[in-house]
């Protein structure tokens, strides 16, 4: 019996398939991941992402901590509302989580991981006993995520007092909905938002929902749509040991103003000299077998890596995944499926975009 | 709830088999399909193939986990269901029918007493259930 979010009763309701996930009772499925995924590829589902932790930071020197706390700078975030995606750092440049923070009225918002969230709130506060700063996490709000290229158009119809301030948010902007928060950002390649407002309210959000005929999506379809959309998964394509520049997280860190000094600079500086070991890049496989983590690549005259997340993608109909190479790998490598080698091309992730394939093979 | 057609005997591993005359046709159960969620690939064995009890006679696959299939019964591989190179998901929506697999035609039709009933079945996964 794990942690439940207020949606629980609901889940069941809609005849999920509970599992574990990191100590909560979440759904997989809700009959068929893979039509699940569909419905957000081609119209529009909901997500249920209330097991995520959401920390408020406020006070005189918020601004000032997150800039030391984080890779990528806060300071980006010139209008209320708007947000980005970093690293968490740890000393040596591993990382620690990824996030998305959003600036608001009073401070700022960040969103971490689920799996994390003891470790988080703890680096958090020890690294901001040096800050006049506060830290209040939210149990008490519940996440949807609301996705797929009929989202804006759905959340409008049900939320028509906001249709205005909704249409007007751009990607990577959130806005205050009286007690709700809206932001336009999501873990699947696709429109839409990501919805924070109190539990008590969520069930009654959740069936409205329903009944306007927007599917529930489970953690299931979740995977294959990050994976597809080229997302990382913390845990898997990138933990404590492995720096963002070896896990297509470069483009997150900010290196601009020179004078900002943030935890886990100097060893990625440091890396960035030494030269990089390994990269995170896209594979495919084209034959009736599905790549998994772990499996091993094999890089003929140059070495051997490993694949961190792997999975079916149904909008391709072929299985796709993110692996760690040697930085000089390049073309056509081989992945070690039980005891067979597989011959696999190398992509640049994401492998979908707008519902279609966007590599070349 | 998993499904246990009575007319059906069953391997441990999951397999059921339908005879009729000398020749069994194969699957994978209800529980079975439940477990894997939604298949992806379906690797069948080749039409002529001959097989002991107890051979791999082919792979399943699903987004969550790859799983062999094994012969119930030794024999030769009469026909395959080539419906699933296309729809694998078959096996999900309909394990005991549409879902078929492979039939083979028994050479030793004995070998059907090793296996377990409906019921033997049904025990043996709430005993793992426990």
């Amino acid at each position: 019996m794990g942690n439940k979010t207020a949606l629980y009763d609901q889940h069941l309701a809609c005849g999920a398939k509970m599992v574990d996930f990191s100590g909560w009772d979440m759904p997989i499925h809700y009959g068929s991941q893979i039509q699940e995924h569909k419905s957000v590829r081609e119209n529009v589902g909901v997500f249920d992402v209330s097991h995520m932790t959401v920390v408020d930071v406020s006070g005189q020197e918020a601004k000032t901590y997150l800039q030391y706390l984080l890779a990528n700078d806060v300071d980006k975030l010139t209008t209320l509302g708007k947000a980005l995606y970093t690293a968490m750092l740890n000393p040596q440049g591993g990382v620690i989580d990824d996030l998305i923070v959003y600036r608001r009225i009073d401070g700022y918002r960040l969103v971490v991981n689920c799996a994390t969230r003891e470790k988080d709130l703890q680096w958090m506060r020890q690294q901001a006993q040096a800050f006049s700063v506060s830290l209040i996490e939210r149990p008490d709000l519940a996440i949807l995520a609301i996705q797929g290229p009929q989202a804006i158009q759905k959340i409008k119809m049900l939320c028509p007092q906001h249709q205005a301030a909704i249409e007007a948010l751009k990607l990577f902007q959130g806005t205050d909905l009286g007690e709700w928060f809206i932001a336009r950002t999501g873990y699947t390649g696709e429109d839409g938002v990501e919805l924070m407002l109190p539990n008590v309210e969520v069930s009654a959000f959740w069936q409205r929902l329903m009944e306007s005929g927007v599917a529930p999506i489970g953690l299931g379809a979740r995977d294959t749509l990050r994976l597809e959309a080229g997302m990382n998964l913390y845990g898997a394509d990138m933990n404590e040991s492995i720096s963002p520049l070896e896990a297509n997280m470069a483009w997150t860190i900010a290196w601009e103003p020179q004078s900002r000094d943030f935890i886990g600079k100097q060893a990625l500086l440091d890396e960035k000299t030494k030269g990089l070991k390994y990269k995170l890049v896209g594979l495919v496989l084209e034959a009736k077998c599905v790549l998994r983590a772990h499996q091993r690549v094999l890089v003929s005259g140059v070495g051997e890596g490993e694949i961190t997340s792997g999975t079916f993608s149904p909008t391709l109909g072929y299985s796709i995944a993110l692996a760690r190479v040697p930085f000089a790998t390049q073309g056509h490598v081989e992945v070690e499926i039980r005891d067979k080698l597989f011959p696999v091309k190398v992509v640049q992730p994401p492998f979908v975009r707008n519902g279609k394939k966007v590599f070349d093979l | 709830m998993s499904e246990f057609p009575v007319e059906l005997k069953f391997l441990p591993s999951h397999e059921w088999v339908r005879v009729e005359g000398d020749v069994v046709t194969v699957g994978i159960s209800d529980h079975a399909q439940e477990a894997l969620g939604d298949l992806v690939f379906v690797q069948l064995p080749d039409v002529g193939a001959e097989l002991h009890a107890s051979d791999e006679a082919g792979v399943v696959e699903s987004v969550k986990a790859a799983s062999d299939i094994y012969s119930p019964v030794s024999g030769v591989v009469i026909a395959v269901n080539d419906d699933l190179e296309e729809a694998p998901e078959l096996v999900n929506r309909d394990p005991y029918h549409d879902g078929w697999i492979f039939k083979i035609k028994m050479e030793d039709p004995t070998e059907l007493d090793d296996l377990l009933s409906a019921s033997a079945y049904q025990a043996q996964l709430a005993e793992e259930e426990d």
